[in-house]
């Protein structure tokens, strides 16, 4: 038992751990202290200010987020001198906030315009600082717009990008009235290390960093008679959509999705999870066929550990950050430009369409998608592959504004042609389904046998841990790859950039020896991706992969090469895994990019 | 009248005293038990404007259970109308750093820094020849510890004790919460002991004269003496030693020009204190019986009757504007607000009583600050419009 210690808030006693903050001890309490700067992932900066309490006996007021409780302490949270201050502190925020609340994105989902009418704050008796100095909004990067006027200066952003993402594309500079957030000599986000992540927008109170939304140009694609609109949904849009419709998190909507997306007026509803299937065939021959390179037939130009390529945030990140080991990215374009490789090329042949009569859409939990589908590699189809990329919000905005009622859809199916999917392909939604999905695969392409997991479930690459590793024993390989008999392939999962940079800097200096890593941008992998509801913590991090694994479960095929979409695929069109088709469609190349 | 006695000048800090060797050689043979009950007997407190107590901080730091300690010397000094520490670090450097070593000696400290301020950047070669003096004796008498020279930017706000930390970590200066306290995790996480250049030069003639010597200057709660930047409308600008608890009144009639309307004790984050209060006010340590007292880092800035008290505050305020870190809303919105505002209240577009708000909001920057700084602009602030409102307004 940890130590206790008494004591109480707003005059009643209360027993909690030793340790815990007067923040943690009231929420315990059912008391809920307003906060801005503080977020669950991230660690206590204690700026804002908003959270001060009075601490009897204490002249000064305390930040309940960064105020431990000592025994004996008298906690008053709702004081006259609390209020006031508090208040005060509101209005200072919006004297400085660029308050045209209705003209914002996060018009509705803002906390600070929660605190401004949980405060009723009716004048504005300071003086507004907006006018007087010069803002501009960056809007140069396909993924995130930056608009300094909205910003309250609580770091949040800043914390992300370092302790979450180790990426520091956001930093803080100047002082005074002139400190502010920006990014290396205050170049564009686009001209900087940013990896389009958008953990920074996941985790900004107000709408001083949001993702650049293509809903406009979406619907006009719809209501354009001459244009064939498909769309794609990504395994975790639907394990997070829910929430942005009034749900619980947690709650798995992949038919009401469907439904809704219909209803929307896509020509085609479609899954990225038939893609994902493919990455896997593809992505798996790929590592058996390095293994045989590097094992037998001693190439070194073959380089080992194979790393992921399904997470643009990590593809930009290796780019900048360990340029050298670019060789060591598989080649496998991720599903979502798999799919629009083929979108118009396989399925405009198979439904007899003309490719540029077709718009790709794709729904994703990323911002970085978005930049990933503007990548000037990114048009194999000859036109460009994905048009529009939308995140998880994004389509909650247009259920929105469709008048749909989410909740009382009558679930629908995927359309077909690229909308069979398997419970291999949703769980890349969540860190280390990537890993599992390939090994079940892969373990089974070389021994004919499945996993030797119980029920298929790789229960060491699941969890939450920043870093997970796994080995899988080979024994008595099919004769094509009797080479691998006895061998352990070695394997590891990192999620979030900050644990991608300590493993890709324990492969560095030669302290990992492992075949093949998963890496993913973001916390949690997909499902706690930059394009998700607000908020994103870990327990609803958690929630949302308790829905992925659940999904998987209850699918009849688990496996990617069970996929008979996939069999067709390559019968009618690809040929072969890696082939000629493939290699021009589904693989593709990366760029060497600096570090500022 | 208030219960003050008379100016009295006093030269301790800078008497030169050439014994140093032996001063640092005779007071590590004392165990540290003795020598920090020593310290906490003379009841020396902080001289950089906060007064915490020195021996009780050299006591928590000494207790902290930690492998590696650090004692820092802070001479980021830059209070507006603060010029001490740079005269002691040029006059006496030594007896700053057998301050040092001792205190190394008693809390398990192997390190100290001397954190200089950016400004003072001319100092750092002729203190680095007298440390190298030092280290050759240190090791001479087998005490391990090296003193190192940081440099400072320029920020105001690094004198802060944590943002001071953090800057030497490599970090952008930004005050960190407190709790901990740098005793139990200061820079790099580790027990320090921090204090002000002066504090340290004191804890010198404790060691060497005793506590008795120190402690029976000054008045009650306000022990020793104490070196007084003077400056603004005087006849003597200038540093003095001077006892602790004397009246403003007296420091007037030593120092004004005949015509003073008003002195700031402490700089820009100090008290301005208006001529029909100079009796009442006694500069020193809060607890002082009688009448108002005023803590001050040293900063002493007189006015005479040809200044206008709203100039003096809008500087005051254009310094808090530029200098607070901008981390925490109340101090970084918050100082625009009342330089913006009283401007406003000047020209008309804002209403005399708009000066009532400002004073409320000093008041929650007081509250809610995160540091010092913050929490400090309200005492120039409310201290000059209260007594000078009249000048704000018309």
């Amino acid at each position: 038992m940890s130590k206790k210690v008494n004591i109480t808030i707003n005059g009643y006693p209360v027993e909690i751990k030793a340790g815990e903050t007067i923040l943690e001890a009231a929420e315990s309490e059912g008391i809920k202290i307003p906060t801005l700067c503080y977020h669950k992932d991230l660690c206590v900066a204690g700026n804002c200010r908003v959270c001060v309490v009075e601490v009897v006996g204490q002249k000064r007021l305390s930040a309940a987020c960064a105020t431990p409780c000592e025994d004996g302490m008298e906690i008053l949270t709702n004081s006259l001198k609390v209020r006031n201050s508090r208040k005060q502190i509101i209005e200072l925020l919006l004297a400085e906030h660029n308050a045209d609340c209705t003209k914002c994105y996060r018009n509705g989902n803002c906390e600070l315009q929660t605190l401004a009418s949980e405060y009723k704050i009716m004048t504005q008796e300071f003086i507004e600082l907006v006018p007087l100095k010069k803002f501009s909004i960056d809007m140069y990067s396909p993924s995130i717009m930056k608009d300094d006027s909205k910003c309250i200066r609580c770091q949040r952003c800043v914390r992300t990008c370092a302790e979450l993402q180790g990426v520091n594309a956001l930093t803080v500079a100047h002082k005074g009235d002139q400190m502010k957030i920006t990014t290396f000599f205050e170049k564009a986000m686009r001209d900087v290390v940013c990896t389009n992540c958008g953990q920074c927008v996941n985790h900004c109170p107000t709408g001083a960093l949001v993702e650049k939304n293509y809903i406009e140009e979406v619907w006009e694609a719809i209501a354009n008679p001459n244009l064939h609109v498909i769309v794609q949904t990504a395994p975790a849009v639907r394990v997070g959509l829910g929430e942005e419709l009034g749900m619980e998190p947690g709650e798995s909507v992949t038919g009401k999705m469907v439904a809704a997306l219909k209803r929307l007026g896509f020509d085609s509803v479609l899954d990225t999870d038939f893609t994902a299937d493919l990455t896997i065939i593809e992505e798996g021959t790929e590592l058996l066929t390095r293994l045989k390179k590097v094992l037998v037939d001693k190439d070194e130009t073959v380089k080992l550990p194979m790393a992921t390529s399904c997470s643009p945030g990590w593809i930009k990140y290796v780019e900048h950050m360990y340029p050298e080991y670019l060789k060591h990215l598989s080649t496998c374009k991720s599903p979502q430009q798999m799919f629009g490789a083929l979108a118009k090329t396989y399925y405009a042949k198979a439904r007899n369409l003309e490719p540029d009569k077709i718009i790709s859409v794709s729904i994703m939990p990323c911002t970085a998608k978005k930049y990933e589908a503007y990548r000037p590699e990114m048009h194999d189809s000859g036109y460009r592959d994905v048009d529009y990329v939308l995140t998880t919000r994004e389509l909650a905005i247009l259920i929105k504004q469709a008048g749909l009622d989410f909740k009382k859809l009558e679930p629908a199916k995927f359309d077909r042609l690229m909308g069979e999917s398997t419970g291999a392909a949703v769980i890349f939604g969540a860190t280390g389904g990537v890993m599992e999905a390939a090994l079940r695969t892969a373990y089974e392409i070389v021994t004919g046998r499945d996993v030797p997991f119980e029920n298929l479930d790789i229960t060491p690459v699941r969890g939450i841990d920043g870093v997970r590793e796994a080995s899988v024993k080979i024994e008595n390989p099919v004769e094509e790859w009797a080479f691998l008999d006895g061998v352990e392939l070695k394997c590891a999962v990192a999620h979030g950039l900050i644990n991608a940079k300590s493993v890709m800097d324990a492969v560095k200096s030669g302290e990992a020896n492992y075949h093949f890593i998963e890496f993913m941008a973001c916390p949690g992998g997909c499902l706690g991706g930059g394009g998700q509801p607000i908020p994103t913590n870990a327990e609803i991090r958690r929630k949302r992969a308790e829905a992925i694994y659940a999904e998987d479960r209850g699918l009849p095929i688990r496996k990617s090469h069970e996929n008979p979409e996939i069999h067709k695929l390559y019968k009618d069109f690809l040929k072969e895994p890696l082939g000629e088709v493939s290699h021009h469609l589904l693989h593709t190349k990366y760029t060497k990019r600096e570090r500022y | 009248m208030a219960n003050s006695h008379q100016l009295k000048r006093v030269d301790f800090i800078f008497r030169n005293e050439n014994d140093w060797e032996k001063v640092l050689s005779n007071t590590i043979k004392k165990s540290p038990r003795d020598l920090i009950n020593e310290l906490i007997s003379s009841e020396l407190k902080g001289r950089g404007g906060a007064g915490f107590p020195t021996g009780l901080k050299w006591k928590l730091t000494s207790e902290a259970e930690s492998d590696e300690k650090y004692v820092i010397c802070n001479a980021d000094e830059g209070e507006p109308g603060t010029f001490k520490d740079r005269e002691i670090l040029s006059r006496v450097p030594y007896k700053v750093f057998t301050a040092m070593a001792i205190c190394g000696y008693i809390t398990g400290a192997r390190e100290g820094f001397i954190y200089l301020r950016g400004e003072y950047k001319f100092l750092k070669e002729e203190l680095e020849k007298v440390i190298d003096e030092f280290d050759y004796y240190c090791k001479e008498i087998r005490l391990d510890f090296k003193i190192k020279v940081f440099m400072g930017s320029g920020a105001y706000i690094c004198g802060e004790e944590t943002a001071l930390m953090e800057s030497m970590e490599g970090k952008r200066g930004e005050p960190r919460n407190k709790p901990p306290f740098p005793t139990q995790a200061g820079y790099q996480g580790k027990p320090t002991v921090i204090n002000n250049v002066e504090t340290l030069v004191h804890t010198f003639t404790i060691f060497k004269y005793g506590a008795k010597k120190f402690y029976d200057l000054g008045v009650q709660y306000s022990r020793g003496t104490k070196l007084f930047s003077v400056s603004g409308d005087t006849p003597k600008p200038g540093i003095y030693e001077l006892e602790l608890g004397m009246s403003l009144q007296d420091f007037v009639y030593e120092f004004g020009d005949g015509d003073t309307k008003a002195v700031q004790v402490g700089g820009a984050s100090g008290f301005l204190v208006p001529r029909k209060k100079f009796k009442d006010a006694a500069i020193g340590f809060k607890g002082k019986l009688t009448g108002i007292s005023l803590p001050t880092g040293g900063s002493m800035m007189l006015f005479n009757s040809s200044r206008s008290m709203f100039n003096v505050l809008d500087n005051y305020l254009e310094f808090f504007r530029e200098e607070s870190c901008g981390q925490c809303t109340p101090c970084r919105v918050g100082c625009q607000q009342l330089l913006l505002g009283i401007k406003a209240v000047k020209r008309g577009d804002k209403p005399a009583a708009y000066l009532d708000k400002l004073l409320r909001l000093t008041e929650t920057m007081q509250y809610t600050a995160k540091c010092g700084l913050g929490q400090s602009v309200a005492n120039s602030f409310s201290s000059i419009v209260e007594n000078f409102r009249e000048e704000m307004i018309y």
